[in-house]
């Protein structure tokens, strides 16, 4: 079989598991989308557009609260920075790919699809089409998210906003915070930012959420105590 | 239309964001101080969302509202189970559970 297929279909199989759990987070995406007063049209756009979970469902937040076009893009910056990591991890070894490759594979970049592709980066066969694995995982999550996606824009009209279904998203924000709190450092993070967010949120157009993020970033920083430059796994 | 061209640059911001150090290539890796302050970005940057939906109620700050102990339970179930999944159901449900309540009692 040819090798570059093999290694698609790899990907395709590694990612499958993390793809089906995102799901229901692109289905509860479109349903809150459309209840924040998002156009479906745009809704849909968004998910291949800015194509980050978190991220999107930011987006409804501070859309539905009205937020000015510099503190939208600003927070979505802060909130998808993290994906800098994975492309500092991946650049050695993408780095013999022409421009398209690159662009492409970059494009695909999410924590799912980098989650999926790191240990065929890492292990010891260094096979020269190994990129197509990470295409493999990369357009696997992306079909899986925009068919879910879609599927919760056109139910979104039909939930009522008293199922409370953008909660999901403040519980999925938990999920992914409290593991990360691992050490001193990473709890006063949590602890400044939160605190900022609380203390001024009566600032306009959610400006709270950025200046609590640089405050959490900042208290994480100044008690930093580990050792310098791990790569994620 | 603004919300459009708003998504389009947030796109593009991300899109950058992603491509940085692979478009550069090997010509530089991150410098140490800059990976180390990325670790508390997410922490950062996630609860500033999360606060203000659990502790700010219709503009102010409430401690013992449906939304804050709902939260309060998805802390727990993510620290005891590491289940994402059983966060969100657990939390959802915990949720529904507690405006109920408070709903009767009302």
């Amino acid at each position: 079989m040819n090798g570059r297929l093999r290694e698609f279909g790899a990907g395709l199989a590694a990612v499958a598991p993390l793809a089906a759990g995102a799901v229901p987070f692109g289905l509860i995406y479109g349903v809150v989308a459309i209840q924040a007063g998002i156009a479906p049209l745009l809704a849909i756009a968004i998910a291949s557009i800015v194509f980050a979970g978190s991220a999107q469902f930011m987006i409804t937040q501070l859309v539905a609260a009205g937020s000015p076009p510099f503190v939208v893009v600003t927070s979505v910056l802060t909130i998808n920075l993290r994906h800098a990591l994975y492309s500092a991890a991946l650049a050695r070894a993408l780095a013999p790919l022409s421009r398209p490759w690159k662009v492409v594979l970059a494009y695909l970049l999410t924590d799912e699809a980098y989650a999926a592709a790191y240990h065929r980066f890492t292990d010891d066969e260094r096979s020269a089409t190994r990129h197509w694995f990470l295409l493999g995982c990369g357009l696997g999550l992306w079909l899986a998210w925009q068919i879910a996606c879609v599927v919760g824009v056109t139910l979104g009209g039909t939930i009522p906003a008293t199922w409370s279904l953008d909660f999901a998203a403040t519980l999925t924000f938990i999920a992914i915070v409290v593991p990360l709190l691992v050490d001193r450092a990473a709890l006063a993070a949590m602890l400044a930012a939160g605190i900022t967010a609380v203390a001024l949120h009566q600032l306009p157009y959610k400006l709270a959420i950025i200046a609590a993020a640089l405050a959490g970033i900042g208290a994480g920083v100044a008690l930093d105590r580990s050792p310098s430059g791990k790569v994620p796994e | 239309m603004t919300l459009w061209i708003t998504m389009f640059a947030a796109g593009l911001i991300t899109f950058a964001i992603r491509y940085s150090f692979i478009g550069a290539g090997e010509r530089f890796t991150p410098p140490p101080w800059f990976t180390r302050a990325l670790r508390f970005v997410p922490i950062a940057a996630l609860t500033a969302l999360v606060w203000p939906d659990l502790f700010i109620i219709g503009g102010t700050v409430k401690l013992a509202d449906p939304r804050c102990l709902a939260g309060l339970v998805a802390v727990i179930v993510i620290w005891r189970t590491r289940s994402v999944l059983a966060t969100i159901v657990i939390g959802m449900s915990t949720l529904w559970l507690l405006k109920l309540v408070a709903g009767a009692a009302s």
